[in-house]
């Protein structure tokens, strides 16, 4: 399954407190949470020192491979990875198999407690995600894309 | 696949370079990387082997400006060309917007060439994707080297669909540019079109 291909403000919001809260509870440095093919979505945390956009990338690409060891084996994805570092752990878990769930976190907290609270905040987001594609599917909200003329797309290539 | 984000009023597509192994796909991407002003790009990550040769991927995050209040993010992405990296090239097409084929205009990497089309159409129909159908440009690389094959001949073989083409040379960047406008361009029309 690919990633979602919309995200609307009031999921966006709701995922992003989601984010906030899973930060708290986890005692974690950051959360975020990535479209399956890599596309930044939410974040919360201490952010502002991170590379989002490469995080993001890398940690999909990550996870694609994963998925491809376990297509190997003839397993289901694999739904979660835990990256032990000197300082900083990664706790990497699949969210409905459209998105990627990115916990980073350090001595203050445990795999145990990252863990347990993934799971209550994953299903909040898979619950989310259900959401935006339904609103995509009843194409409910006007796309942006139907707006775009020859001219737009022109005026973007012009040196 | 593209990702709009009516939060962040952003639209964000993937660009896989694809094309034998040696024949410039990271070299476009550095010298796209090289002539983009900071504001308009990320970091560049290369995914590479001790000798520099692509193990997983490249990828260049770039900001092509706004569209009716929407920032216009090209995601490009390389695959490694050598035939037995063939599980990874087929992740990275997951999710593609855009598709530039880059041929080594070497008359002795002909076969290399076709091989890595042919591969390019087989893995493009696994990920449920249909190359004639997909946003894609063929850039013919190399042409400034002295055992080019002449144009007819590379057109012939590699092109038969007629898709948009560019010479480069990607050492210099001539057709660099060139190449990437036509196939973001064709990504926003066909983003339209399937409204």
């Amino acid at each position: 399954m690919s990633g979602p291909d919309v995200m609307y403000p009031e999921e966006q919001q709701a995922m992003s407190l989601v984010c906030a809260r899973l930060t708290r509870d986890a005692n974690a440095k950051a959360v975020l949470l990535i479209g399956r093919d890599g596309q930044p979505i939410a974040e919360a945390g201490d952010v502002d020192e991170l590379d989002v956009t490469s995080l993001s990338s890398l940690t999909a690409g990550n996870v694609a491979a994963t998925g491809g060891i376990s297509k190997i084996l003839r397993e289901k994805d694999f739904f979660s990875q835990f990256h032990e570092g000197e300082k900083t752990h990664i706790h990497i878990t699949l969210v409905g198999g459209r998105a990627i769930l990115v916990v980073l976190f350090d001595e203050r907290s445990s795999l145990g407690l990252v863990r347990l609270r993934v799971k209550k905040s994953s299903d909040e987001m898979v619950r989310l995600f259900d959401s935006v594609a339904k609103k995509a599917a009843a194409k409910s909200e006007p796309s942006i894309l139907t707006e775009i003329t020859d001219s737009d797309i022109d005026n973007l290539f012009n040196d | 696949m593209s990702f709009i984000n009516y939060s962040s009023r952003e639209i964000n597509c993937k660009l896989v370079y694809y094309g034998p192994g040696l024949c410039g796909k990271t070299t476009n991407l550095h010298y796209i990387y090289a002539k983009t002003s900071p504001d308009a790009k990320g970091k560049m990550i290369s995914l590479a082997t001790e000798t520099e040769r692509t193990l997983f991927f490249d990828f260049l995050p770039l900001s092509l400006g706004e569209i009716r209040g929407f920032k216009t993010r090209f995601h490009l992405y390389t695959v490694p060309g050598q035939v037995f990296y063939d599980a990874s090239r087929k992740l990275i097409l997951k999710g593609v917007d855009g598709v530039i084929f880059v041929a080594d205009s070497q008359i002795e990497r002909m076969e290399a060439n076709i091989e890595s089309l042919d591969n390019l159409r087989l893995n493009l129909i696994d990920q449920g994707y249909d190359l004639n159908k997909l946003p894609y440009v063929v850039q013919y690389n190399k042409r400034d080297l002295p055992n080019a094959a002449p144009m007819e001949q590379l057109r012939e073989v590699l092109n038969p669909t007629k898709a948009p083409e560019f010479e480069a040379c990607a050492t210099s960047g001539a057709g660099v540019f060139d190449t990437l406008k036509a196939v973001a361009k064709s990504v926003l029309t066909e983003l339209r079109r399937g409204q």
